[in-house]
């Protein structure tokens, strides 16, 4: 017994393999690079239904982020 | 007094009952052949669809005391604590692509822990212990937070006594029912329970948006109320937007946070428990729902300061809990059965968490300590036994920090926590990517970040809680030589960037060295392995297949 772990057989066939390179990916920097760059809203104005802006843009982010992974992950899905 | 709570008290008890009786249930629900066995009990079966792993990772990542603490931090400090939304938004692009890597080769290979795909990647025993006394250390205190999250609703609804042990009987018991069905049926009950934790979470913050701004005068009230607090305080870094001093603290907590926070055993314990990579993919995109959850739980720290609520006085003289204002509000502002409903939530918000992190620092110590070092030839039952009991002991464990140390102290600790499961980030999450770096250098990388970030955190005062030392992740740059610099940065990123490097420069140093590597355990192809994989190792149904067909013998060469 030298080699235990060495897979003998032929290459599988490919069935189950996914694919992760895509250049949609890159997308996927939008939402973690704007919500870092607090200098662009860190101000009490314009509040929108009483929030300062730092408040509701930083919730806005959250359907930014969304939005994003739910498209790169729709467009990059496996074809069935 | 408690008597004055009764009906709050009352709605708690009913609701945590309920769900501990379905935390015993969980282990015929989605009924496994055979229990015994680690897959089964600590990983579920790995066979949890998308609905499941959204509750169970949600209930995961957003537990307990990050209800209590973050608007408690709001209320506080102001927007410095509001960091955690940007933290919860970046997490999910993060780790959309490394977890389903990290999936796909712990599908073919049969790891439970992140320990193990080092073990297997690294050809290092050593390496994988470390990364995993790194994974319980960190996960200790945190589980001792969660106990922090309830004793903050017990406070409030008066249950508290004299004594030491009359005053944390309650929340001994509490982990006493949660310790008994997770012992029974594993990962199964905070599956369930999750379900229910976020329902009565969902409903209670939507009441409490709605309702309390109607009652304070709508949300530009409370921002102005708050607005107002700070300007009054002498503290320089607080107030309702961020200030020069305190934004790169912002911008590197964020970001730090979100490294550390799947790099946690307990958050890929509930990744590695779901069916495909498919799974995984779309919870990415609808878990930042909970973010919205977590961004307006945050702001009831505001709403509290145009209530005008006092925090109840905390464990040494002279110093306030802050903690309590969330559990305080909904008391003085809600009728009681309401106030009843949204502190069971808080509370059963800490079982699910509590026991994902006892059931993935079980598994860490099954595997990777036990397995590897004391009984190389455990049987699946054995190790399955092994991680209920240490899953047992890891409670009792964080029930004895909450009882003999100072709540404090386990805050202070997770504060550590997250820092040094940092540290696992270049063996982990970039071994997922690439074995470029040497298993050596990891391991020197490990102990340069782990070093230089006990040191910053040793020099951070406190001064809201009198310490002198471990009182913060802010470290001031000042101490690094930038002269008259106020601005912070947070301790956990320089760590980790200080451990890349040297993880870097011994690479190339062992290498020039021609020290020896190890072998390489996985496979360009295993990264990408997804569900119905025809060459998974064999796991707890197709062994029995193995036992009913036995294979003929291999031809004599």
């Amino acid at each position: 017994m030298s080699e235990p772990d060495t897979p003998q057989a032929a290459p599988v066939p490919a069935v189950s393999r996914a694919k992760d390179h895509s250049p949609w990916n890159w997308l996927l920097f939008i939402p973690i690079v704007v919500p870092l760059v607090t200098l662009l809203f860190n101000y009490d104005s314009p509040r929108l239904f009483g929030f300062p802006v730092f408040y509701w843009l930083q919730l806005a982010f959250i359907l930014l982020g969304v939005s994003t992974t739910t498209l790169v992950y729709q467009m990059t899905k496996k074809r069935r | 007094m408690w008597r004055d709570h009764l009906t709050e008290i009352i709605v708690f008890a009913v609701l945590f009952l309920l769900v501990s009786g379905m935390g015993f249930v969980a282990a015929r629900w989605r009924a496994p052949k055979d229990i015994n066995h680690l897959d089964e009990w600590g990983l579920g079966g790995r066979s949890f669809g998308g609905w499941i792993t959204w509750f169970l990772v949600g209930g995961d990542l957003y537990t307990a005391y990050t209800f209590v603490a973050v608007p408690a931090l709001l209320f506080g400090a102001g927007a410095a604590g509001f960091f955690a939304v940007p933290y919860t938004i970046i997490i999910y692009p993060l780790v959309f692509l490394v977890l389903v890597r990290l999936w796909s080769v712990s599908h073919r290979h049969g790891f439970v822990t992140p320990a193990d795909f080092v073990r297997k990647r690294f050809d290092s025993p050593t390496l994988a212990l470390i990364i995993a006394i790194t994974g319980i250390v960190a996960t200790m205190p945190y589980i001792a937070l969660q106990l922090v999250g309830i004793e903050a609703v017990l406070k409030t609804m008066g249950v508290t006594g004299e004594s030491t042990i009359a005053r944390h009987l309650p929340i001994i018991i509490a982990f006493a029912i949660l310790a008994a069905y997770t012992y029974q049926s594993g990962l199964r009950a905070p599956a369930l329970i999750a379900f229910v934790k976020d329902t009565l979470i969902y409903i209670v913050i939507l009441v409490a948006i709605i309702y309390l701004p109607y009652k304070l005068g709508g949300w530009g009230s409370i921002f102005d109320a708050a607005d107002a607090k700070f300007d009054a305080s002498p503290s320089t870094n607080d107030g309702i937007t961020l200030n020069a001093n305190n934004q790169l603290q912002y911008i590197t907590l964020a970001l730090g946070s979100a490294l550390a926070l799947f790099l946690y055993p307990h958050s890929l314990t509930g990744v590695l428990a779901s069916r495909s990579r498919d799974v995984i993919k779309r919870n990415m995109s609808a878990l930042p729902a909970y973010s919205l959850l977590l961004g307006l739980i945050a702001l009831l720290g505001y709403a509290a300061i145009a209530a005008g609520v006092t925090p109840l006085p905390g464990s040494t003289e002279g110093t306030v809990d802050n903690n309590t204002v969330v559990p305080l509000l909904f008391e003085q502002q809600f009728p009681s059965w309401f106030a009843g409903v949204a502190f069971a939530a808080i509370g059963i918000g800490a079982l699910v968490p509590a026991a994902i992190m006892s059931i993935a620092a079980a598994n860490l110590f099954t595997r990777n300590i036990y397995k590897e070092y004391l009984r190389k030839d455990a049987s699946p039952a054995q190790e399955a036994n092994v991680s209920k009991i240490t899953s047992l002991v890891v409670k009792v464990g964080a029930v004895a920090c909450i009882v003999f140390l100072d709540p404090q102290f386990s805050i202070d600790l997770q504060l550590i926590g997250g820092v040094i499961i940092l540290q696992t980030l270049p063996a982990v999450a970039l071994g997922l990517y690439t074995r470029w770096f040497h298993r050596g250098a990891l391991i020197a990388g490990w102990a340069a970040g782990m070093g230089l970030g006990m040191w910053m955190l040793y020099q951070i005062p406190n001064p809201a809680t009198k310490r002198l030392h471990f009182g913060g992740s802010a470290f001031p740059l000042e101490k690094f030589g930038f002269d008259g610099s106020t601005k912070t940065i947070y301790v956990g990123l320089v760590a980790v960037a200080v451990n890349l490097l040297v993880a870097v420069i011994v690479t190339l140093i062992l290498r020039a060295a021609k020290v020896t590597e190890g072998a390489d355990g996985t496979e360009r192809d295993d990264y990408f392995a997804d569900e119905g994989d025809p060459r998974l190792v064999p796991g707890p149904r197709q062994e029995t297949e193995l036992v009913a067909e036995p294979t003929e013998p291999a031809p004599k060469v």
